[in-house]
């Protein structure tokens, strides 16, 4: 509970306005885009500027309250569910592009930017910010650094912690750390950068990002190819990449999502196909071109029945409107949606295909496989309804066994989505009971009062 | 009703629709309030949450929820836009009646809509007489735009440059119209709307116009009623089902091929909110809705899609004249109907039709959503505005009389040189 006295203190320090008490203000903000049970916070906070963001944390950690940080609400694994005692900390007060320099191809951000209208601001200026998670459209740039999001783009250009150059952020204290810079090089002091990136709110409070942007790539080509056998799309994904190809994205549709797609999309898909790829290649015209004939050479060898390369703007988009219909196509089957990223080295991708196939079998479920195979990183679906316990029991259970699967595979429990609540309770499982007491030690000297997003990652 | 066990047990019908809602927050890039506010009660995801708090008893503010509610556009991007197809306006709508069949209707509400809405003869006469009475309150504010401004310090008008009354309303001009069919073969029923009648009279005086030239029989009862989208959206679910019952009434049992109205609101209500509460009705009187609501269409699209017409644009004059189309929320983002209207500015030889930026972003009018929240409202509104302003047409045209109220009331406080005029109205002054 916090007392009127306190939030009397944060109605001067932020304003009025920006200091939401109401029951109906706060239930808002009681859950984010996990499958989990919301918690009502006790106070939301939204700082506009960097000097009220500061004396916020300093006030919550004077009073040891707890600070949950949020951008849109997008994460997958409930990092951005709030403590009943805590406050829920809106990054939307600080929303601006500070720069983007065009000479020296970086840009400075404060949190709450949206990253689709950021890449666009990018984009008119002749540059080219790659990562594109999911959300893009909705997710803020903070929160995709503090999960270390990814997206479709990640085989070629890697996902956001490659376009991190430095930060400042605030820590309990409500003092300003700087780290990273602007230039291309930077070995000053330790890379603190690179443990606030994907921290998931734990470790600091962002105040300002800087992020590499590059040139966009003057061509690109976008190519499908359906398969018969999941084996001739698998061997396919390998030997493109064994040839030294890196194409810019490079996605999987299993035969039940490519049927999911046919009926809610209509896009002629062949729906007794067992598996479709789609690949995108960019770069110099000259070297799209290669590579393309390249790729189509590996999808004939590896027995595809039908491909198709686009031959202009609006083939290409309809090339991708099939993968970009496929959660949405999924999500109408069920009422509950699990959308899990259990990522595996992507030579293991048959194995891992094969594996949640005999998973939903297992557990009679209904999972729609669809994802990054140039990356390794698979979208298993499941389709269920969580109000149904008897078949939200299997559920959990199939999630335990994916998640076995893909570490026995040498892969990692989350390639994106990061591990929040949902999936703090497997990471001994892959990261050992060690390196859990060793971050612990870090998280305790780096906030004693434990106000920085409690009971994330670690648990505790 | 005052039993919190009873408003969670009403409040669980709703569930099978709300948990469809898979929380990702899409909403956010496509709702007009969020992008003013950015606050998550505004927007679809954050409602549905607070629905759901309500019904599974986390929370207890029930006034707090329904404010937060009616907080709304009702213009349905969210719903147009959700990937996993939650029905976002049906759940409100259903959600308002249920809390306000719980907290009671404001008494404001009640005298509107119960005291005059739903007694369509009083509420003409209501209107009639502030017709003839409004000259000594408002003063003319643009030519162009015909609009008025309050003369007096008026909490209700406040900066609004609004359309008057009509002197004489459209049913009193045309009375009922019972027409054969002529050479197209086709009778229509004609729904005017109350914006239309009371406003607006030259958009149905062009309808008929334009029914009359392509050779189409008309039907249109002077009986008809408010369509009772301002009663459901208010939650006000009794004045509602009173309204449909009087035009039921009014349209009786008559063969017509289609109810064709030049409102997008009332099109959307007819077609899509009608049937979604047909269950509070008769067995013979959901019968007669659904039969009623698949005939409903609207002008344009009736025009176009049975092929009165033509599927194919003309070449417009040298020097013709620029014009720009608005898409309505009901229209586009309801009932998917934005091809039918810019043919219908294509096919006028004096016109040069030229898309402007966010077409189909909302106006900001949002229904009753304006007269609660004005500010708000204006600044969706000068958005739509700026981009009519940079298409440089020199008419906006638009399929709903809302919508031009809004927009006229956007342009003439900026003092733009923007005419503002319904797509059948353009489209009725260059048939000969």
């Amino acid at each position: 509970m916090i007392s009127k006295t306190l939030i009397k203190e944060f109605e001067t320090l932020l304003g009025a306005e920006n200091v939401k008490t109401q029951e109906a203000d706060r239930m808002a903000y009681a859950y984010d885009a996990a499958v989990l049970p919301p918690v009502l916070p006790a106070l939301v906070l939204k700082p506009v500027n960097s000097e009220v963001l500061g004396k916020t944390i300093r006030l919550c950690n004077d009073n040891s309250i707890p600070i949950t940080v949020r951008g849109a609400g997008t994460n997958l694994s409930g990092g951005a569910i709030p403590l009943s005692d805590g406050v829920v900390l809106l990054t939307a007060g600080m929303n601006r592009i500070l720069e983007i320099n065009e000479a020296d191809l970086y840009a400075v951000v404060e949190p709450g930017v949206i990253t689709a209208k950021f890449a666009a601001a990018v984009q008119a200026k002749g540059l080219f910010y790659p990562p594109d998670p999911g959300s893009q459209a909705v997710s803020t740039l903070a929160g995709n650094v503090a999960e270390n999001a990814g997206g479709l783009r990640g085989l070629k250009y890697g996902v956001t912690k490659d376009y991190v150059m430095g930060m400042d952020f605030f820590d309990v204290n409500g003092d300003l750390i700087k780290n990273g810079s602007r230039t291309v090089k930077c070995v000053t002091g330790f890379n603190l950068a690179g443990l606030m990136t994907a921290s998931e709110g734990c470790f600091g409070i962002f105040n300002q990002i800087i992020l590499k942007l590059i040139p966009p790539p003057a061509a690109q080509k976008a190519m499908m190819a359906v398969y018969n056998t999941q084996e001739g799309s698998s061997q396919t994904v390998s030997d493109i990449i064994s040839s030294k190809i890196v194409p810019c994205t490079l996605e999987i549709l299993d035969n039940f999502t490519i049927r999911a797609v046919e009926d809610f999309a209509h896009a002629g898909l062949p729906t007794d196909a067992a598996s479709l790829l789609l690949i995108e290649v960019d770069g110099h015209p000259a070297q799209v071109a290669e590579e393309a004939e390249k790729v189509e050479a590996i999808c004939r060898k590896n027995g595809c029945t039908r491909f198709q390369a686009a031959q202009s703007a609006e083939e290409r988009n309809r090339v991708w409107e099939a993968r970009r219909a496929a959660l949405s196509a999924l999500a109408r089957l069920r009422p509950t949606t699990v959308l899990e990223d259990a990522t595996v080295p992507r030579s293991k991708i048959p194995h891992m295909v094969k594996a949640i196939n005999d998973i939903a079998k297992k557990y009679s479920l209904t999972i729609g496989t669809f994802g990054h195979a140039g990356d390794g990183n698979l979208h298993p679906t499941i389709l269920t309804d969580k109000r149904d316990k008897a078949e939200w029991v299997r559920v959990e259970k199939a999630i335990d066994d994916i998640f076995d699967v893909a570490l026995s595979l040498g892969g990692t429990l989350s390639g994106e989505h990061g591990i929040g609540i949902a999936k703090s309770r497997y990471l001994a499982n892959e990261i050992g009971a060690s390196s859990i007491a060793y971050c612990r030690k870090l998280k305790k000297a780096i906030d004693p009062n434990n106000i920085l997003n409690p009971g994330k990652v670690i648990g505790v | 009703m005052k039993d919190l066990q009873k408003l969670v047990t009403m409040l669980k019908t709703l569930e099978d629709q709300m948990t469809v809602c898979m929380h990702c927050g899409l909403c956010q890039s496509v709702c007009p309030l969020f992008a003013q506010t950015l606050n998550e009660a505004d927007v679809a995801r954050g409602k549905i949450c607070l629905l759901g708090g309500l019904s599974s008893e986390m929370l207890k503010d029930v006034q707090g929820v329904k404010e937060r509610l009616d907080n709304c556009l009702m213009c349905g991007s969210c719903a147009a836009n959700c990937p996993s197809g939650v029905s976002a306006l049906e759940i409100f709508l259903k959600a308002r009646v249920i809390l306000t069949a719980y907290q009671g209707l404001s008494r404001t509400r009640r005298m509107i809509l119960r005291g005059a809405l739903a007694h369509p003869r009083l509420f003409d006469r209501i209107l009639e007489i502030g017709a003839r009475s409004q000259s000594f309150f408002v003063s003319p504010a643009s030519e162009l735009l015909g609009t008025s401004c309050s003369r007096i310090m008026s909490p209700f008008i406040g900066k609004r440059h609004f359309m008057p009354l009509a002197d004489v309303p459209f049913h009193r001009q045309q009375g009922s119209l019972d027409t054969p069919a002529g050479e197209s073969g086709l009778k229509a029923a004609f729904y005017y709307g109350c914006l239309t009648d009371k406003i607006y009279p030259d958009i149905g005086n062009a309808v008929l116009k334009v029914l009359r030239y392509h050779g189409v029989g008309v039907w249109m009862p002077h009986e008809q009623a408010c369509c009772g989208i301002p009663a459901l959206s208010s939650g006000d679910l009794p004045s509602f089902k009173e309204l449909v019952r009087a035009n039921l009434k009014a349209f009786g049992d008559r063969d017509f091929d289609a109810l064709v109205t030049p409102c997008a609101t009332c099109t959307s209500t007819i077609r899509e909110f009608w049937p979604m509460f047909a269950g509070e009705f008769s067995e013979d009187e959901a019968a007669a809705i659904k039969i009623l609501a698949a005939k409903t269409t609207d002008i344009s699209a009736f025009l176009v899609d049975s092929g009165l017409v033509s599927d194919k644009s003309v070449e417009p004059a040298v020097n013709s004249a620029t014009i720009t189309y608005h898409d309505p929320c009901h229209l586009k983002k309801s009932l998917k109907i934005s091809a039918q209207p810019r043919r219908l500015l294509q096919n006028i030889p004096s016109c040069r039709f030229v898309e402007m930026n966010e077409a189909d972003s909302c106006c900001g009018s949002g229904g009753s959503f304006n007269l609660l929240h004005y500010e708000t409202s204006a600044a969706i509104g000068m958005r739509k505005r700026e981009n009519i302003v940079a298409s440089g047409a020199a008419t906006v045209a638009t399929s709903c009389p809302a919508c031009m109220m809004q927009m006229t009331d956007m342009l003439s406080r900026r003092g733009d040189t923007v005419a503002v005029r319904h797509v059948i109205e353009a489209y009725a002054a260059a048939l000969s």
